[in-house]
């Protein structure tokens, strides 16, 4: 079963004032449990609006929003629930962070969902793991933590509330590339081990191709393709006629192809690029 | 929601009340305050009104927006007209107990409540037309010759600016803070007042960090460029008097002095009371 699905979700800003903006429409889309999908689009494209649907943030104009197959707003009074079933990160995520210490901030959300002190502790400590901090951090001021560190405590006080689907909005914005590399890595173990649906929204084609298992390009509005990341990329043209980049080395080996060699067009990652290379340089030598 | 506040709205637009110089309408709207206070009778009044209505016409403003203007200052109106007509002595026209209505008391009533919807739709008039950093530098401008008694004219000004560019940005930040605490299950809306309040912690910390955050780097930047009070400092934008300022004036001297005239000679008109 589809845990998220979206039937003629449509949502349009500030409705019926001369500010009115079509955001969305008609959006359809059903993603699988347990995938890790990429989401690629412009600025202004709708996917900020999109990801603000899946826990009811927003309200859909048109359309409906299924979590796990229940209609998201069946019951406005019970939309607290999918909040904890579909956990939200947005941008720069270090500057809603309040509490006291970072296990009072971490705990915010577990408490919220009503869970006992023995189960909120537990839940605190392996978020704080998953997000690769020791625990002596825990009784630290937020407000003393270095940028990277800050994030990565705002990341794990949505990890905590154990969510079905976690919703990354940009999660390595303004991180150097290292701190970039470990965020990700930490995002996908935490995925691989709890086996749950991860959506990640990023402008870094390269952090898609390397991380995610597919990709869904949201463009105007509505979703423009939704396929495994070998698939999407390997779409290089429609992409590039979207104003959307592909990651660095298809451009490269689109351009391989075109120039000389026939190298395959399924090739994102550099550990790819490297494996094709090594191979048509042996082909190369077999003949 | 918490986008509807609206302080000092600004409607851009290319009427000559938007042109006229800051200086000018702020020193006009106060003429039309006085001249609604000066107007003696229905007649006086009329022809303020009249004015009033009159230039919204000429800023292109939508009408609807007057009434919008005047909404929050309904209850204050509600509550002088009430007191002026039953507190006011003179000629009883209707009596229940120690309640009384008198002609006075109407009359009274009716003139409070016209001039403070005008003097509320005149000055939404003025910052309707004229964009927060106008108006401040206008201000600025105006209360100069303060400076000569020490009054730090210009920080002020400068605060008031700073104050009115960080509105909406703020707005925004509360928004966001706002949907993110909302997205780790934080309750806002449920619970008595104290529970409500704490609720809001989540909000106001990280509000103020941000807001202290922003404060800082304001400041770094303006030194940067190498900001040192008002001293010394030039304008990009020259504000200059130009025609449509003298006829502004002119016009609306002619109206005060039209007003006057009706307060002195009403009696030669046909009688409307």
């Amino acid at each position: 079963m589809s845990i998220i699905k979206t039937e003629n979700l449509t949502h349009t800003y500030s409705q019926g004032t001369p500010y009115e903006r079509v955001a969305l429409r008609d959006f359809n889309i059903e993603i699988e449990e347990g995938e890790f999908v990429g989401i690629i689009g412009h600025t202004g494209s709708g996917k900020s609006t999109f990801i603000q649907h899946l826990n009811g943030l927003l309200a859909p104009t048109e359309g409906k929003v299924y979590i796990g197959g229940e209609d998201l707003w069946a019951d406005k009074n019970d939309l607290r629930r999918f909040r904890f079933q579909v956990g939200l990160v947005f941008q720069y995520p270090e500057y809603q962070l309040f509490g006291e210490t970072v296990a009072a901030d971490i705990a915010f959300g577990p408490t919220n969902m009503g869970l006992a002190p023995e189960e909120i502790e537990r839940r605190v400590r392996e978020a704080i793991r998953f997000v690769g901090l020791g625990p002596e951090i825990l009784e630290k001021s937020p407000f003393e933590l270095s940028g990277g560190q800050k994030r990565r405590v705002a990341i794990a006080g949505v990890m905590a509330m154990s969510p079905r689907v976690l919703v990354l909005d940009e999660p390595t914005a303004g991180l150097d590339p290292r701190g970039r590399d470990t965020i990700l890595g930490e995002i996908r173990e935490y995925h691989e081990e709890q086996k749950n649906t991860v959506l990640l929204v990023s402008h870094s084609m390269e952090d898609i191709a390397q991380h995610a298992k597919k990709a869904l390009v949201i463009a105007d509005g509505r979703p423009a393709m939704y396929d495994t990341v070998e698939r999407i990329f390997a779409r290089t043209d429609e992409l590039t006629a979207m104003g959307l980049a592909v990651p660095q080395i298809s451009r490269v080996f689109a351009g391989l192809r075109a120039a000389c060699c026939p190298v395959p067009d399924n090739i994102y990652t550099v550990e790819g690029a490297a494996a094709a290379i090594l191979n048509a340089v042996k082909g190369g030598a077999d003949q | 929601m918490i986008r509807d506040i609206t302080i000092g709205q600004y409607f851009p637009g290319q009427s000559a009340i938007h042109r006229m110089d800051p200086r000018v309408k702020i020193l006009l709207s106060v003429l039309y305050i006085v001249m609604l206070f000066v107007a003696g009778n229905l007649w006086g009044l009329l022809l303020g009104v009249l004015f009033g209505f009159a230039a919204y016409l000429l800023s292109g403003i939508p009408l609807s927006m007057i009434g919008k203007s005047m909404r929050p200052v309904v209850p204050i109106v509600i509550f002088t007209a009430v007191l002026n007509l039953f507190l006011t002595s003179g000629d009883v026209l209707w009596q229940w107990h120690f309640l009384k209505i008198t002609k006075e008391g109407i009359e009274t009533a009716v003139f409070m409540s016209v001039r403070i919807l005008c003097l509320i739709a005149g000055t939404s008039l003025l910052t309707y037309t004229t964009s927060p950093i106008a108006l401040t530098d206008g201000i600025e401008r105006l209360l100069s010759p303060l400076k000569k008694v020490k009054l730090p004219v210009h920080e002020l000004a400068m605060m008031m600016t700073i104050a009115l560019r960080f509105i909406p940005t703020l707005i925004e930040e509360t928004d966001k803070i706002m949907s993110a605490q909302k997205a780790r299950g934080a309750d806002l809306e449920s619970g008595g007042v104290l529970q409500r309040a704490k609720a809001l912690l989540p909000i106001l910390i990280p509000l103020f960090v941000s807001a202290f955050r922003r404060a800082d780097e304001l400041a770094l930047a303006m030194e940067c460029r190498c900001y040192h009070g008002g001293e010394g400092r030039t304008r990009m934008k020259q504000m200059k008097l130009h025609g449509r300022d003298l006829v502004s004036g002119l016009v609306t001297a002619a109206v005060f002095a039209g007003v006057l005239l009706l307060n002195r000679y009403v009696h030669l008109l046909p009688t409307i009371w």
